[in-house]
C-alpha cells in the first residue's frame, strides 16, 4: 500500500465498481450492439478528441515552459546562448 | 545551463494537445482542463528527476494529470457542478448538420458514463494507449480497464442503438436522465 493517493483510488474503486457491474448485467432486451455502432462510437470519440488535439498548443503553455526553462538566476556565463537545440543527438 | 533537456522539452510540448483533450474529457470544462494541464506541467517540471528517460513520457504526464484531477475533483465536486458540453464548446467547425446532431447525441451519452468508465474509454479509444498503459495511468489492473472499457462501449452502444432505432423515441437528454436514475 503506497501513499494517500493510492488509497483514495482504491476507495473510489470500491464504490463505483461493484454495484455498477451487477447493474450492467441487466441488458436491455433486443439491443444487439452491432459492430457498426461500435465503429461509430470509436469514430465519434476520436473525432471529438482530435478536434481538441488539432487546436495545438495554446500560447499560455509555451510561455509557461519558456519561463520554466529559464535558469533561476543568470549565471556569470559569457554565452548568451541562442537556444541551444543544436548539437549532435 | 537550461533546466530542460531540449529533447524532453519538445516531447512535453508534443504531449500537450493530448493532455488537453484528456483533461477536457475528465473535467468537462475547458478552463478547468487548461488549469489542470498547467498544474500538470508545473508538477512534471518539479519532478523531472523522477522521470526515467526512455520510458513512456506521455503516460507519465497523463498519470500526473489524472492524479491531480482526482484530488482536485474530490475537493470541488460539491462546489461546482460539472458543466456538460465541454467538448462541443471546443468544436472549431461543425462538419455538417447530420454529423453535428450525431455529435450532440454522442456527447450527451458520453456525459452519462461514470468517470471511471469514461476515462478508460478515452485513454484506450482516443488517446491511443494500450490497456496496459491505461492500467498504469489509472493505477489499476489491466482486467479492470478492460471491463470498464467494455461497459462504457456497451452502455454507449445501447443508448445510441436506441436513438437510431426510432425517430420518435425519447431524446438523449431524457435517455441520459433515465440512465442516471438507474445508475443512482
Amino acid at each position: 500500500m503506497s501513499g494517500k493517493k493510492a488509497m483514495h483510488d482504491e476507495q473510489s474503486e470500491g464504490t463505483s465498481g461493484i454495484n455498477d457491474a451487477s447493474l450492467m448485467e441487466t441488458r436491455l432486451p433486443g439491443t444487439t450492439l452491432g459492430s457498426d455502432i461500435q465503429a461509430k462510437i470509436g469514430q465519434h470519440l476520436r473525432a471529438m478528441y482530435d478536434d481538441v488535439v488539432r487546436q495545438g498548443v495554446p500560447d499560455r503553455f509555451l510561455d509557461l515552459l519558456s519561463r520554466l526553462d529559464e535558469p533561476a538566476a543568470p549565471k556569470d556565463g559569457s554565452a548568451p546562448d541562442t537556444r541551444n537545440d543544436g548539437g549532435g543527438r | 545551463m537550461t533546466a530542460f533537456d531540449p529533447t524532453l522539452r519538445d516531447d512535453i510540448i508534443a504531449a500537450i494537445p493530448n493532455l488537453r483533450a484528456f483533461a477536457i474529457s475528465l473535467s468537462g470544462n475547458v478552463d478547468r482542463a487548461d488549469d489542470l494541464v498547467q498544474e500538470t506541467l508545473l508538477r512534471a517540471f518539479a519532478n523531472l528527476g523522477s522521470f526515467r528517460p526512455g520510458t513512456n513520457l506521455p503516460a507519465w504526464l497523463f498519470t500526473i494529470l489524472r492524479n491531480l484531477f482526482r484530488s482536485e475533483y474530490r475537493k470541488r465536486r460539491r462546489e461546482v457542478p460539472d458543466s456538460d458540453g465541454a467538448f462541443a464548446a471546443t468544436l472549431t467547425s461543425n462538419p455538417d448538420q447530420d454529423m453535428h446532431l450525431d455529435f450532440e447525441d454522442f456527447r450527451a451519452a458520453l456525459d452519462t458514463l461514470p468517470p471511471d468508465q469514461r476515462e478508460a474509454l478515452v485513454l484506450v479509444g482516443a488517446s491511443g494507449f494500450s490497456y496496459e498503459e491505461a492500467a498504469d495511468i489509472c493505477n489499476c489492473a489491466v482486467g479492470t480497464i478492460k471491463s470498464r472499457v467494455n461497459r462504457a462501449r456497451r452502455r454507449l452502444g445501447e443508448m445510441l442503438a436506441i436513438e437510431n432505432a426510432g425517430d420518435f423515441g425519447p431524446d438523449m437528454t431524457t435517455r441520459a436522465a433515465l440512465a442516471a436514475v438507474q445508475r443512482g
